[in-house]
């Protein structure tokens, strides 16, 4: 089933990372196996964010080396970071398996990808600007708490509750997907895309990578090349409600703008509450009125509809 | 939209508007009528109002449900929350007034009692009722009306798509605008679409009849446009006024859809034909 929502604020921040919790945490029925946020901030000094995770969280009460091996692979990735011309600002420990640094870097997003999740059992979860990208296994409560994310001050978030249907339950088939090589570039969804292997084949061969089997990271792959090939981003996801087969209703969020789209059959739910100053989606309005505890306008977009805020 | 004369002269879109269709098959005066075992006798001078904000969906149903034994015919519940699968299962005569919005399965599988809800309400609101009715003020998600049975289900905002799909009977009115696939395989009954319609509006409609105001984006399979009768416009004028709707362009204006009637006995069509029935 999962359920989806997003939140931005126009001309100002507020607490996204409370508001994300409490959406995901009123639609824990909808899907409790693992919870992802992508929460913007506001960019600083030119800095990169890199989220990255150099183990499931499954594999750390399986055997006796696996904390050596983490401790290996994250050296491993502190020797490539320098080897690629990468300065760590700071470096922290979101969990035993996972890291949040802060780097200063010019060069090629897609090599210093590429080179970085060569070391054995690394992912990264964002790069950006003002990208924090976070998902791991359990509700949104434990996520949220497990990452300190209550006090996340930003622009716009994204964020998923998954039920486990065609792919495994571990953070690689968690959402949200970051659109690699793109910086700032995350997407959720609901739904099933029929037409996942002849588009996942198609984009491969064109050069692009996908880390797991769920048939959502072909979305923000997808958003991803379109881009590259010059389009903007609601033009992309337009063509995708074309080109992308299946029922589907996903969110996309960039540095500085949130987007939905709704499949044509309309199969999949979303509920929107827009003013001047906030935007809330959902796939339930239970999850928009726990931010907001008082009677508000709500209403399902159409069959179709693709719409794009800015922050 | 082109009229399919056709159907006219195979005798179709005869139907009466002789009222709810459920009562050509089931009348509550009737000694032989159903009766419900877990129905309640109320009053409707005895009036209850409680707080749901910080109760479960089973909580709220459980409480409605201890208010009707006790004889309560008035209740109005406060802060719903946009909860899902409230007052549900209500089998007799009631006056609830919900005083906000409800989420998913809303007023489902209900028989009777006379519903208002002042907020939305979110997909598949008043799936499965038999009779009553349930008004909206503000709009509905998807599935708004699915297996309706009879009674009147009214939302005067906008609505999702699949409004009444395998509806049996009763009446769906829509203030605004209604989504794709509308009256999908619908069997009976009345849907009145006072803003635009999506596309495939009563794709493989059996019976039944859809009056829309606004535009509509594309038919379904086998869903053709009927003659506005004189009673056509009378009913609608009639059910309209009830709950204070206008058809913008007027009642007279507005496009009946009924079913073709080209896909009865599908099955026994051989491969050609179905090419041109379809």
């Amino acid at each position: 089933m999962c359920g989806i929502a997003g939140v931005i604020h126009t001309g100002s921040t507020g607490a996204i990372g409370e508001e994300m919790t409490s959406m995901l945490r009123s639609m824990k029925h909808r899907g409790p196996d693992s919870t992802g946020f992508a929460l913007y901030g506001k960019p600083q000094n030119g800095e990169l964010l890199l989220r990255f995770k150099v183990a499931e969280q499954e594999d750390m009460s399986k055997g006796f080396d696996i904390r050596h091996q983490v401790k290996q692979r994250r050296a491993e990735v502190d020797r490539r970071l320098a080897e690629l011309g990468a300065t760590i600002v700071a470096a922290e420990e979101a969990t035993d398996y996972a890291f949040r640094y802060r780097i200063r870097y010019d060069g090629d997003r897609r090599r210093f990808a590429d080179y970085i999740e060569d070391v054995e059992g690394a992912e990264i979860l964002s790069l950006g600007l003002g990208l924090e990208l976070i998902k791991d296994l359990g509700d949104a409560t434990r996520v949220s708490g497990q990452y300190n994310l209550a006090g996340f001050v930003g622009t716009h978030a994204i964020g998923h509750t998954r039920m486990a249907t065609e792919s495994d339950v571990d953070i690689r088939s968690a959402h949200p997907y970051w659109a690699y090589p793109f910086a700032d570039v995350s997407v959720v969804h609901n739904g099933q895309l029929t037409n996942y292997w002849k588009g996942r084949r198609a984009l491969e061969h064109r050069g692009h990578r996908f880390v797991s089997d769920c048939d959502s990271e072909l979305i923000a792959v997808y958003l991803a090349d379109k881009m590259q090939q010059g389009a903007k981003l609601e033009d992309a996801m337009k063509d995708s409600i074309e080109e992308l087969d299946g029922v589907f209703t996903y969110l996309v969020a960039t540095a500085d703008s949130l987007g939905m789209a709704k499949d044509t059959m309309a199969a999949k739910p979303m509920v929107l509450y827009e003013s001047d100053e906030f935007i809330a989606l959902a796939s339930e309005e239970v999850a928009i009125r726990s931010v907001f505890p008082h009677e508000i306008d709500t209403f399902d977009p159409y069959e179709g509809e693709v719409r794009v805020w800015k922050s | 939209m082109a009229i399919r004369p056709k159907a006219f002269d195979l005798g179709m879109h005869t139907e009466q508007l002789s009222g709810r269709s459920q009562q050509r098959f089931f009348s509550p005066e009737e000694s032989e009528r159903f009766v419900y075992p877990d129905a309640f006798t109320v009053d409707f001078a005895k009036r209850a109002e409680f707080d749901a904000e910080n109760m479960s969906p089973q909580e709220i149903n459980l409480r409605l449900r201890e208010l009707m034994s006790q004889g309560v015919g008035s209740i109005v519940i406060r802060n719903p929350g946009a909860k899902h699968s409230v007052a549900v299962g209500i089998l007799n005569r009631l006056n609830l007034e919900i005083d906000g919005s409800l989420g998913y399965f809303g007023c489902g599988l209900i028989d009777g009692p006379n519903i208002r809800i002042k907020g939305r309400v979110g997909w598949s609101c008043a799936e499965n009722m038999m009779a009553g009715t349930v008004v909206i003020e503000k709009n509905a998600g998807s599935t708004f009306g699915a297996a309706l049975r009879g009674g009147d289900l009214v939302c005067k905002g906008d609505v999702g798509a699949r409004v009444g799909i395998d509806m049996k009977g009763g009446t769906i009115l829509i203030g605004g605008r209604a989504g794709a696939f509308c009256g999908f395989m619908m069997q009976r009954g009345r849907m009145v679409i006072l803003g635009d319609a999506g596309k495939n509006l009563g794709d493989s409609m059996y019976d039944g009849t859809i009056y829309v105001g606004g535009k509509i984006d594309d038919l379904g399979v086998d869903a053709v446009e009927g003659e506005m009768t004189e009673r056509d416009v009378q009913w609608l004028e009639r059910k309209l006024k009830l709950y204070g709707l206008a058809a913008p362009r007027g009642v007279a204006n507005m496009t009946k859809i009924v079913a073709g009637k080209q896909l009865w006995n599908y099955d026994n069509l051989e491969p050609a034909e179905k090419k041109l029935v379809l």
